[in-house]
């Protein structure tokens, strides 16, 4: 059988062998829990706090503004929940975006019902935020501004720096979730003012079940989970110390090789973008050709549905992802592409492409090779192609 | 929704789907779905003495769509319009020995095509 060519790394990223290697003995010998005081549960503290160091390198901040959770969920959940539910006496406004992850916009709704008012910011239609529309939402009573560092479907990278600045002189914590980002594309959270920031494990080839919030020193905010103190209080718990080694060791690796890295996925997804849309027709490119993560591809072809696409790039070994997703009664267009005013017929025939570590530029020659006979195919059956195309296919 | 949901059956029409095309002059021509929704069909009927002599159809949408499309096209080509008018959703669902739950309310739209066709006609 022919050997899978992954293009999804979006939805999740393998774990790379080095990040195993240093797992499997906190798994087998050094279970100790960091909160002991006898010495297996000291040198497990010893651990911990040289992981958090690693993690902090990575978007340059210091080890304990760092707190581990189970995730990015639960992440962006204690930054929004966090920091509305303490600052509340100051004021109840939440500024966020239109094309944040469901985990932002959940808590949101959540909060809104607990009588918080939130400001969703449109998106131009790269999904860039408009730095002046946000400084124009700011109230008296704003305390927080969460607006994620890239987005997930389309790659676009959003000014972080300049809503950093913005937030900083109206004095307002300004949260990102950067779980796209982080190992991708270099952060500093100092140099771009950035108060609280999620980043996960599990996306940058490190284990599921670990996450961690970058929590400014000095930042106000409540934890979700009391109990047994862990986490400086942040975040009660006995830590996954296994995940958090992992996530670290996936952290060390980001940071070293994600130069050489970015430079390889930005030409083979260039590459990638380019041919398509020269090779076949009415095919789009969603979101920003320039400002976009290195290793995300969102294209849209007229005509067809995304999920026909995706189920005839299966037989083919390829496994990418849509940009629609199917509920129970209908077809719901991804709320990104919404935002970014593509009409929903047009997200339904979109195609996430996203690439990583193991990516190899032979994948994206097969990509290329069976991708506009399968257009093609579907093309010539679907009641929405203009006749004189169809005949160019016939 | 992975491949796996998929029975072998739905996964042969979706990829060689039968009787695709138009007919140019189609005695009976009806839709049935929306492309903001994900699936759009028509359905083209060529009559001969009340029987469906030739029928074809264009589809876009998932893969439920396409396959619940040709197999509805297979079902009714050579039978009366009273036969025709008599098969359901159900019955073509069943001739793909089924769907994976919940495609089967939002994607099989041929039926309702086949009864705008002879509605119109």
């Amino acid at each position: 059988m022919m050997k899978k060519v992954h293009l999804d790394y979006a939805v999740g990223t393998p774990v790379d062998p080095r990040v195993i290697e240093v797992m499997v003995s906190f798994l087998r010998d050094k279970w100790g829990n960091p909160f002991s005081v006898h010495s297996s549960g000291r040198e497990a503290m010893g651990d911990l706090e040289e992981s958090r160091k690693k993690i902090a390198d990575l978007i340059n901040c210091k080890g304990e503004e760092i707190i581990f959770t189970s995730g990015a969920t639960e992440a962006n959940n204690l930054a929004l929940k966090g920091v509305a539910i303490k600052m509340r006496k100051k004021g109840k406004h939440i500024i966020t975006s239109r094309i944040e992850h469901p985990s932002i916009l959940e808590p949101c709704e959540i909060l809104e019902k607990m009588g918080f008012k939130i400001t969703y910011l449109p998106v131009d239609k790269y999904g860039i935020v408009n730095t002046e529309k946000l400084e124009r939402a700011i109230r008296e009573e704003t305390t927080l501004v969460s607006i994620m560092y890239a987005n997930n479907e389309i790659g676009t990278i959003e000014p972080i720096k300049e809503i950093g600045e913005i937030t900083r002189e109206k004095n307002i914590y300004f949260h990102t979730d950067a779980v796209a980002t982080a190992g991708k594309i270099p952060i500093d959270v100092e140099k771009e003012h950035i108060d609280l920031l999620t980043f996960s494990s599990n996306d940058i080839y490190g284990p599921k079940g670990v996450g961690a919030l970058y929590i400014k020193k000095g930042t106000k905010i409540e934890p979700l989970l009391h109990g047994g103190g862990q986490e400086r209080h942040y975040r009660a718990g006995t830590e996954n110390l296994p995940g958090i080694v992992g996530f670290a060791k996936a952290a060390e690796i980001a940071k070293n090789e994600m130069e050489n890295e970015a430079e390889y996925l930005l030409k083979l997804r260039d590459r990638l973008i380019d041919e398509t849309l020269s090779k076949i027709k009415y095919s789009f490119l969603n979101g920003h050709p320039e400002k976009r993560l290195p290793n995300n591809a969102n294209i849209r072809f007229l005509f067809i549905e995304g999920e026909s696409l995706i189920l005839n790039l299966d037989f083919e070994n390829i496994e990418v992802a849509a940009g629609s997703a199917c509920t129970s009664r209908e077809l719901e267009p991804s709320h990104v592409l919404t935002a970014i005013g593509i009409p929903p017929e047009e997200a339904h025939g979109s195609l996430q492409i996203t690439m990583g570590r193991w990516t190899k530029k032979e994948d994206i020659d097969h990509f290329l090779e069976v991708l506009p006979d399968i257009v093609a195919r579907l093309r010539l059956m679907s009641p929405l192609t203009p006749e004189d195309l169809r005949e160019e296919l016939l | 929704m992975s491949r796996h949901t998929y029975n072998e059956k739905v996964l042969d029409h979706f990829r060689n789907p039968r009787n695709v095309g138009d007919i140019k002059e189609a005695d009976a021509i009806g839709q049935a779905g929306n492309p903001a929704c994900g699936d759009f069909l028509i359905l083209y009927v060529k009559l001969e003495n009340r029987i469906l002599k030739d029928v074809k159809f264009k589809v876009t949408g998932c893969p439920a769509a396409i396959a619940t499309g040709s197999m509805l096209t297979t079902m009714v080509k050579g039978k009366t319009v009273e036969d025709a008018l008599k098969i359901t959703e159900k019955d073509v669902e069943d001739a793909l020995d089924g769907l994976p739950s919940g495609k089967s309310a939002c994607s099989n739209i041929g039926v309702k095509a086949l009864n705008e066709a002879i509605k119109t006609y």
